[in-house]
């Protein structure tokens, strides 16, 4: 410094400097092509592999599911080598011819409108609760939370008394399953998380413990193992009469299972509060649940959101797991529909699968994006988007 | 002592004093962070608590509206004994406001929500009446054109004015200021304290915990100099600045004052 005031080098700006917009982006289409995938060699190497990857697997995928798919017949003759088509791909056709049987497992055909209607009642409620600009959301959650469980039951399991006739739950199935067990363990597993979470950072002791006890001992067992407890101990507990459905002893298992996760998913939200807002919202006057639900779960829950979400796409996933306490849900009747002597035929199983899989990825899929565009919402909120979407937009 | 005429919002007066501490003990495990404090509070009194770090005024503070826990002594709030019964806690805390170091606002809601949240779920107030309270105490610390932002959005000195409205939304008989101005940036200290002079002449009881020193000498009508969970000195400001009883308080004074 003393060596710049020897140098009488003072300087005063006279005119502001210009603001200036962001340049654009130097060399356009070509830049970003170098920058991003050909900067180094080892960068360069990477982006050859990938692209002999794709090059090697896309084109086959796409030839059996698509080209060389045969997509109408009525047995297997349809998807057997012919003259026209030498070396088949996937047999559509199978699905086609049972998708009724994976929708709707054995439920009654005549009475498979009920389903239907329960499926759009479900549709209905999920998008008034999940879409964040609906009318009335208030009365959406009634709907979905009171409402929509009466209805549904009503619908499915039927009423004799106004004319809908009683469907025993071994009859469900399919698609119809799967969606029920994962609604049922997605809505009780949440509230239940949250009450576990907090009783385990309860102060009275008795309350900590028996959260800790549950949650350790549910998660530390396999969902199986919950499952056939579920399934097979609780009628030891309850008198035969009393005891519950098969179905509803599965969605008490998985609900259960579920709950434990997501107590400690909510926990990871909650350890992420700073003291000081408890602090302030103690200071006002708020007692202990107001407090939590106006000022902390807001805060932990928007935190948590996507380990919230990766619990539910693990749960949808784990409905599966039904079956083996003999429910059919959705992957145990393509499974089944494989074993009839009419479709025998290589590509069945394949095609069975993969159809399968395509169903379990869409939902998780639909799950993650929108929980994504939430995540962005709220960040919105806090005056943190640019960093945010800058990052992972 | 100073008894200004009382801000008419505020509830009438149920007790003589505001605060009375009584051979307040407290440790922190093995640490004792206050030893044997013993302090009244009347009504409308300012009072400015400073000494070094870890003296124990910031627990003491906490200790008034029970968000920390003693174990010897007692303390009366507003004629209401705190008790670890939580109806009591609680009911000296709808009386008593609290701005802390690092505002603590929520940052989810707005402005005017961090405003309402409480006089509408602790004080049952309509959410109309609420809302029209909010903008009356946002527009006297000079930020109610903020009101529908959210916290991230605002500078430093911003935020802890809304927290100071928040806590007066309140209607609180005392209010509790812990170090406001420390975590803010230098340019800011200043409306914080502006806003701060303008509150304590209208009259509400308050107890501040702060090193600013011009802020003491111009409101305070008693000066108190903690040093190790005691309090070494209670003074009139001018005493207490040009005459220091204490040795310790000469000392500290010496080291800030610089």
């Amino acid at each position: 410094m003393a060596a710049a005031s020897d140098m009488t080098v003072s300087f005063l700006r006279q005119t502001p400097a210009a603001r200036l917009p962001t340049p654009a982006l130097r060399g356009g289409v070509a830049g970003w092509l170098r920058a991003s995938l050909f900067s180094s060699p080892f960068n360069i190497a990477l982006t050859l592999l990938c692209a002999l990857l794709i090059a090697r697997a896309v084109p086959p995928l796409i030839r059996f599911f698509l080209i060389d798919a045969n997509w109408s017949g009525s047995d297997r003759e349809a998807c057997l080598p012919s003259a026209g088509n030498p070396d088949p791909g996937a047999c559509w056709a199978f699905v086609r011819v049972w998708l009724s049987y994976f929708v709707y497992g054995f439920y009654p055909i005549g009475q498979r409108w009920r389903v239907d209607l329960f499926l759009a009642a479900l549709a209905l409620g999920v998008v008034w609760l999940l879409w964040l600009g609906a009318p009335r959301r208030g009365i959406g959650a009634i709907y979905f939370f009171i409402v929509l469980p009466v209805l549904s039951l009503i619908l499915l399991a039927g009423l004799p008394a106004i004319g809908l006739s009683f469907v025993p739950t071994n009859l469900w199935g399919g698609i119809l399953v799967t969606i029920v067990v994962a609604t049922v363990g997605m809505v009780v597993s949440l509230p239940l998380g949250i009450l576990l979470a907090l009783a385990r950072r309860s102060h009275l002791p008795m309350v900590k413990w028996l959260a800790v006890a549950f949650i350790e001992f549910v998660r530390g067992v396999p969902l199986i193992t919950v499952l056939f407890m579920a399934s097979v101990m609780l009628p030891l507990f309850v008198p035969e009469q009393l005891a519950p459905d098969k179905l509803v002893r599965a969605l008490i298992g998985v609900a259960m299972f579920a709950s434990a996760y997501m107590a400690e998913v909510v926990r990871g939200g909650l350890n992420a509060i700073p003291r000081g807002q408890y602090e302030a919202a103690e200071a006002l006057g708020l007692s202990y649940w107001r407090m939590n639900a106006l000022v902390i779960l807001p805060q932990a829950l928007r935190v948590t959101l996507p380990n919230i979400v990766n619990t539910f796409i693990g749960l949808f996933k784990d409905t599966t797991l039904v079956f083996i306490v003999g429910i059919f849900d959705f992957l145990r009747t393509v499974e089944a529909a494989h074993s009839d002597p009419r479709w025998a035929s290589p590509e069945i199983g394949v095609t069975g699968y993969a159809f399968a899989a395509l169903f379990y990825f869409v939902c998780c899929y639909a799950m993650s994006r929108y929980a994504r565009r939430v995540e962005l919402r709220l960040a919105r909120r806090g005056g943190r988007e640019h960093d945010r979407e800058r990052r992972d937009g | 002592m100073a008894d200004p005429a009382r801000d008419p919002h505020t509830s009438p007066p149920r007790a003589a004093l505001a605060v009375e501490i009584v051979g307040l003990n407290k440790w922190f495990g093995e640490f004792h962070v206050l030893r044997d404090i013993d302090l009244t509070v009347a009504r409308g009194e300012r009072i400015v608590i400073c000494g070094p770090s870890g003296s124990g005024k910031s627990t003491l503070l906490r200790c008034i509206n029970h968000l920390e826990d003693w174990q010897g002594g007692r303390i009366v709030v507003d004629g209401i004994e705190l008790t670890d019964d939580p109806k009591q806690i609680v009911a000296v805390r709808r009386d008593v406001g609290m701005v802390f170091q690092q505002f603590n606002l929520f940052p989810h809601l707005t402005v005017l929500e961090n405003c309402t949240l409480a006089p509408i779920w602790v004080r049952r107030m309509p959410k109309r009446d609420a809302e029209a309270l909010a903008m009356k105490y946002l527009e006297r610390v000079k930020i109610a054109d903020q009101a529908q932002k959210y916290p991230a959005r605002l500078s430093g000195g911003q935020q802890q004015r809304v927290a100071i409205a928040r806590a007066l939304c309140m209607n609180p008989n005392i209010m509790l200021f812990d170090e406001p101005t420390s975590a803010l940036d230098p340019e800011m200290v200043k409306e914080v304290l502006d806003t701060m002079v303008a509150l304590a002449l209208d009259g509400i009881t308050m107890l501040v915990v702060s090193h600013e020193m011009g802020f003491a000498r111009q409101v305070a009508d008693r000066m108190i100099f903690m040093d190790d969970g005691q309090i070494l000195e209670i003074n009139k400001p001018k005493a207490f600045f040009d005459h220091p009883l204490h040795e310790r308080t000469r000392l500290f004074l010496q080291q800030i004052l610089r």
